[in-house]
């Protein structure tokens, strides 16, 4: 079954508490080298079918209205991925 | 240390300097855009006798906004001030003016509490608003030296079915959970009301409560010179400056369009550590002063800071940790990112200052220090982009007296009495009709059962909680040794205030001091939460009036001060305004809290006796029976305080002498509403006769269940206690009259009367579910996917 | 303090205190009911001892509660960041089944039982509960195992009431690990009258093979005292079931048993 691959992340100029305190934890693991860390969400959307232009067509447009609260996020990628 | 922001990108915009502005007199800057007035700006530029520069008029646009200024309701609030006897200051340790007031609550304890209103910003992002106004008005608290022990949220939403309710409550009430949940503070009460005037103007105010040893209180000013001013907690960033980002390129370069997020993000566990962080700043005695960021940012916090204390302050912009490094002076001065403080400390204290910051993990910087120059100078890279003196941008702010009048339409919205009017034909006489229409009331929707939004409160964190919702007031324990505690209710009718705004605010002060006295709790301070729309709107504007005026009578005649509160305009969109909603917080106090008496009958309590105290009139203007029918028209029931405070007596000494088991106050749906909730508290049945009240008053049964007369409560109590509770009441000439009898067994509330069929009687099973299923079924399955964490 | 114990062996050995079993009580950044468990430890007659999550030392305390809260803002995942704390390095050894005689009796309540899991000292795990709410209520238990250091002054099956308050407290593993929990006896409480958060099993707390460490998700730190708990049938607020868990341990240190 074909998936459609929704990335949803922090808007960059907004706040992202999960991040920080991740950021802040990582040194006392010896993690040393990551200056930032900013969290986002995967969406998964199984298609039954070919995933036609129209089907990513709602995707994204599932995506921008329900999947992410542009508000305060972003939607930073909607791709297919065939999983065979 | 942790970097919000992409490595290597630099800020690059020419700094508006003082001399800069001294230089060039005549160029233009964005002050409208800024929201400032002509005559405002020319104010300005008359105090600072030059020009502002950018940074500048970035500070006085903001703290001179309406929101900071109070630049509306300033001549009608002084009267809370006026209004107050020297009987009434007597507990007050700390009064208006302050973050919150400060009551002594004895034994060396000192408590504070305030409300505030983060309506707009939960328009727009119902979760992140709610959930920073929880955040805004704990620090409040915290800036006040105490330890915050309790929240509270009125909440006020549209239509129950309208899709802008959908939207707004799950947000509003998941924020609420997900920002007050993880500071570790009870959420002992607050209230749920829908109604349309709502809808696209949700009102989500918001009480914190937290007490201190009287020696621990701390203010918000910048004393002894050469003292050092450090910013702590959270990084700056560009939250909150939205509209205001013509600032983002100072050469004031339209064409640069700067994206600045108008959303503040909140997060709690920063919140919650700078809460502790504080605390242990407090008990080592390590900050002279300390301030609160909110609204205003750090242009509140440098100004009010300085011009509460020696007058002076020097500080270095560029020294501020920033998030986002393409900031500019102006927006860092405005910017409202969550979860900082200020501080003032001294010199010798600096190194154990810096060893708490580091135990918490809390980033801080030095900024400046106090001065006595009178002058707030602000640098940024060694250059004075800011030299003001901060009384004019902290205190003298414009103060409008703003034209007012009543209404054209307030005359015959009154003469509408619901009685004559197409509504109030056709009530319900018999017993049947009259059961039903009990039914109707308790699972309308601002009668129904609100514990699908409470339980997503933590109500017991803190093992201090000794009452919360339902009960008529949230109960805190301060003192474990010897139960001292404090009691706190906020209330408002906002139909009352719509028909009679002086009255109706009276009548919110009224129920919520009732609240408190039923629950045994000595009624001592008030702070409100005044929600309105455009004051530029004369009518709306008389009705501010009109409310202010009725609450700080209310409060004299009470003998309660006003301790603090919070004033919200313009809460109205397409030009339909709310209506006028004084939200009025009271709190009382237990010297033990043990002894607090609940709003239900308990299991064990079969066979007690049910008092009605006070006496009904046909009291229908304003009242749920009459929204029910879609009416409202005529004038609010009448409010007479000095009655208000017989009951009150009489419920606090009945709490104290140990008298009562179960009290309710009658407000919202009367009789028939208060019997309901009390059997539906803990399940427990009740049989009730109406006759009595129906011969002693002169009402009919209808108006005995529906009239919402005020200075009324339900007490049940044991027979043995009957006399000796009757002759308290008798000796203060107070009505009250047995009206039933607990019957833990029926699983019943059964009502007498004189009325066609005699009897009506309420499986309380059927009832408790119809009641509890009114919420759940229009919101228990919405769960967006985009909400927050 | 030499006060006479409200619990214990008056026999104790001399090094054992008087006043009663120090139990450990850990605070890490954003944990909230520490106060709560603290009280607790006190009103079951031992003696609480603060321990700070950077700090490794366990201060010779007989027994720890990890209290609940939303250590690190929950972020992440609940427990995933306090999980490394130092302080938990040394729980771990001296809990855990690498410990040599006598392990140490560790309670993770809620948070505590998410920081317990994440650091494999318990099976399972926590999601995020069925409803997607945060819940808080009175809840029903049912002690399906009394003889874990925790539990051990229950009777068989003993029903309790204490709070129960989170957003993320669906228990879930995998069905190897649930069939080897209920083989075992390990279940130590489950949700009694409806499950609130769609926990596996209505699984509400575990035990280790050992029993000495205990997680579970309801709240008996808020059942010690009454006018302060859950409703119970004596009255408003005055169920105080959860004190049983406190006492158990306490006894049994006294008593000398460790």
């Amino acid at each position: 079954m074909p998936r459609i691959i929704v990335e949803v992340m922090p808007k960059p100029e907004i706040l992202d508490p999960q991040g920080k305190a991740i950021v802040n934890a990582l040194p006392h693991l010896g993690f040393e080298e990551f200056s930032a860390v900013r969290q986002g969400k995967r969406f998964d959307l199984t298609v039954d079918g070919e995933v036609t232009e129209e089907i990513l067509e709602q995707a994204r447009k599932a995506a921008a209205e329900m999947l992410s609260n542009p508000v305060i996020e972003d939607v930073v990628d909607v791709r297919v991925e065939d999983q065979r | 240390m942790s970097e919000d922001f992409t490595p290597g990108v630099s800020a690059e915009f020419n700094i508006d300097t003082v001399e800069n502005a001294s230089t060039t007199p005549d160029t233009e800057l964005p002050w409208a855009e800024l929201g400032l007035k002509s005559d405002e700006y020319d104010r300005i530029v008359q105090i600072l006798g030059r020009r502002p520069t950018a940074a500048e008029l970035a500070m006085y646009s903001v703290m001179w906004s309406e929101h900071c200024s109070y630049k509306s309701s300033k001549v009608h609030l002084r009267q809370f001030g006026e209004k107050v006897t020297e009987e009434m200051k007597k507990d007050l340790m700390v009064g208006i003016g302050e973050n919150a007031g400060v009551t002594d609550l004895g034994d060396g304890w000192a408590v504070t509490f305030k409300i505030e209103s983060h309506n707009h910003p939960s328009y727009v992002e119902p979760y992140q608003g709610a959930a920073t106004g929880i955040g805004g008005i704990v620090r409040d608290i915290i800036s006040m030296g105490a330890r915050p022990v309790g929240v509270m949220d009125p909440l006020r939403f549209g239509a129950i079915d309208h899709p802008d309710t959908q939207r707004v409550l799950p947000g509003v009430v998941s924020g609420i959970g997900g920002y007050g949940n993880s500071l570790g503070l009870p959420n002992v009460g607050g209230e749920v009301v829908f109604d349309e005037v709502y809808q696209q103007n949700p009102l989500v105010n918001a009480l914190a409560v937290g007490v201190m040893r009287h020696e621990d209180i701390r203010l918000a000013n910048a004393s002894g010179v050469g003292n050092k001013v450090v910013l702590f907690g959270a990084r700056t960033g560009g939250d909150g400056i939205g509209g205001a980002s013509v600032l983002a390129s100072e050469s004031f370069d339209s064409s640069k369009p700067s994206k600045r997020p108008a959303v503040q993000v909140g997060d709690p566990f920063s919140e919650k550590v700078l809460i502790e962080c504080c605390l242990e700043l407090f008990g080592d005695e390590l900050v002279e002063g300390i301030q609160d960021l909110g609204a205003a940012g750090i242009s509140c916090a440098t100004s009010e800071l300085a011009s509460n204390g020696e007058g002076g302050m020097h500080v270095e912009l560029t020294d501020v940790l920033l998030r986002d490094p393409t900031l500019t002076p102006g927006e860092i001065l405005m910017s409202e990112s969550q979860e900082r403080m200020m501080a003032v400390v001294t010199p010798e204290n600096q190194e154990r200052f810096e060893q708490v910051m580091a135990k918490w993990g809390v980033e801080y910087s030095w900024l400046g220090e106090v001065t006595d120059t009178g002058r707030l100078i602000i640098e940024w890279d060694g250059e004075t982009i800011v030299d003001v003196d901060p009384r004019t941008v902290a205190h003298d702010g414009p103060v409008y007296e703003r034209p007012y009048r009543r209404p054209s339409w307030q005359d015959d919205l009154q003469a509408d009495s619901f009685r004559a009017s197409e509504a109030g034909k056709d009530l319900p006489a018999t017993a049947e009709e009259l059961g039903n229409a009990v039914v109707d009331l308790m699972t309308s929707p601002n009668m129904a059962d609100v514990s699908w939004i409470t339980d997503q409160y933590d109500r017991f964190v803190g093992g201090n909680t000794a009452l919360s919702q339902p009960d008529d007031s949230g109960v805190i324990r301060v003192d474990e040794e010897t139960g001292l505690g404090v009691a706190l209710a906020t209330d408002c009718n906002a139909r009352y205030a719509y028909l009679d705004p002086y009255t109706g605010a009276q009548l919110a002060l009224a129920e919520a001091y009732r609240n408190v006295s039923t629950t045994g709790a000595v009624p001592v301070a008030v702070s409100d939460c005044l929600n309105f729309g455009s004051p530029e709107d004369p009518e709306i504007m008389w009705q501010f009036a009109e409310a202010v005026r009725g609450l700080a009578d209310g409060c004299q005649e009470l003998g309660i001060p006003v301790t603090g509160g919070n004033v919200s305009l313009y809460n109205q969109t397409a030009g339909r305004a709310i209506h006028p909603t004084p939200v009025v917080g009271v709190m009382g106090t237990f010297d033990d809290v043990g002894r607090r008496t609940p709003s239900g009958y308990e299991r064990w309590a079969d066979g007690q006796a049910i008092y009605l105290l006070g006496t009904t009139g046909d009291e229908l203007d304003g009242s749920e029976f009459a929204r029910g029918r879609g009416h409202l028209g005529g004038t609010p029931p009448q409010v007479d305080l000095a009655t208000e405070k017989t009951l009150g007596e009489i419920l606090i000494n009945a709490s104290r002498d140990g008298m009562i088991d179960a009290a309710h106050d009658l407000s919202e749906g009367g009789l028939a509403a208060g019997l309901a909730e009390m059997s539906l508290r803990f399940g427990v049945g009740a049989r009730v006769a109406l006759d009595g009240v129906c011969e002693r008053d002169g009402v009919d049964a209808f108006s005995a269940l529906f009239s919402e007369s005020q200075s009324r409560a339900i007490v049940a109590l044991p027979r043995s206690e009957e006399i000796r509770f009757t002759d308290m009441t008798s000796a203060r000439g107070f009505a009250a009259i047995r009206v039933g009898v607990v019957d833990v067994q029926s699983g019943e509330l059964e009502v007498a009367g004189p009325f066609e069929g005699g009897s009506f009687t309420l499986p309380l099973d059927e009832l408790k579910e119809a009641w509890s299923s009114v919420i759940p079924s229009r919101f228990g399955t919405s769960a967006s996917v985009a909400e927050q964490q | 303090m030499t006060e006479t114990p409200l619990i214990g062996d008056f026999r104790a050995e001399a090094d054992a205190p008087l006043d009663g079993a120090r139990i450990g009580v850990v605070t890490f950044p954003g944990t909230l009911d520490d106060r709560d468990a603290a009280r607790a430890v006190r009103l079951g007659g031992g003696t609480p001892v603060s321990l700070w999550h950077a700090d490794a030392s366990l201060h010779g305390v007989d027994a720890v509660v990890l209290p609940g809260g939303f250590s690190y803002g929950d972020y992440l995942r609940a427990g995933a960041i306090s999980r490394f704390a130092p302080v938990m390095e040394t729980l771990i050894k001296e809990a855990g089944a690498a410990a040599s005689s006598g392990p140490l009796p560790v309670l993770g309540i809620c948070n505590g039982f998410q920081v317990l899991t994440e650091a494999h000292l318990l099976p399972g795990s926590m999601i995020k509960n069925d409803h997607l709410k945060f819940v808080c209520k009175d809840q029903a238990l049912r002690v399906e195992n009394n003889s874990t250091a925790w539990t051990s002054q229950f009777t068989d099956d003993e029903i309790i009431s204490v709070p129960l308050k989170n957003q993320d407290g669906q228990y879930v593993a995998d069905e190897e690990t649930l069939k080897a929990l209920e083989a075992e006896g390990r279940v130590v409480f489950r949700y009694l009258g409806g499950n609130p958060n769609g926990s596996r099993n209505d699984i509400a707390g575990v035990t280790n093979e050992a029993g000495n460490v205990v997680g579970l998700m309801p709240h008996p730190e808020h059942a010690v005292e009454a006018g302060y708990g859950p409703d119970d049938s004596t009255g408003m607020r005055s169920g105080t079931d959860g004190l049983t868990l406190f006492t158990s341990v306490i006894s049994s240190l006294a008593g000398g048993s460790k």
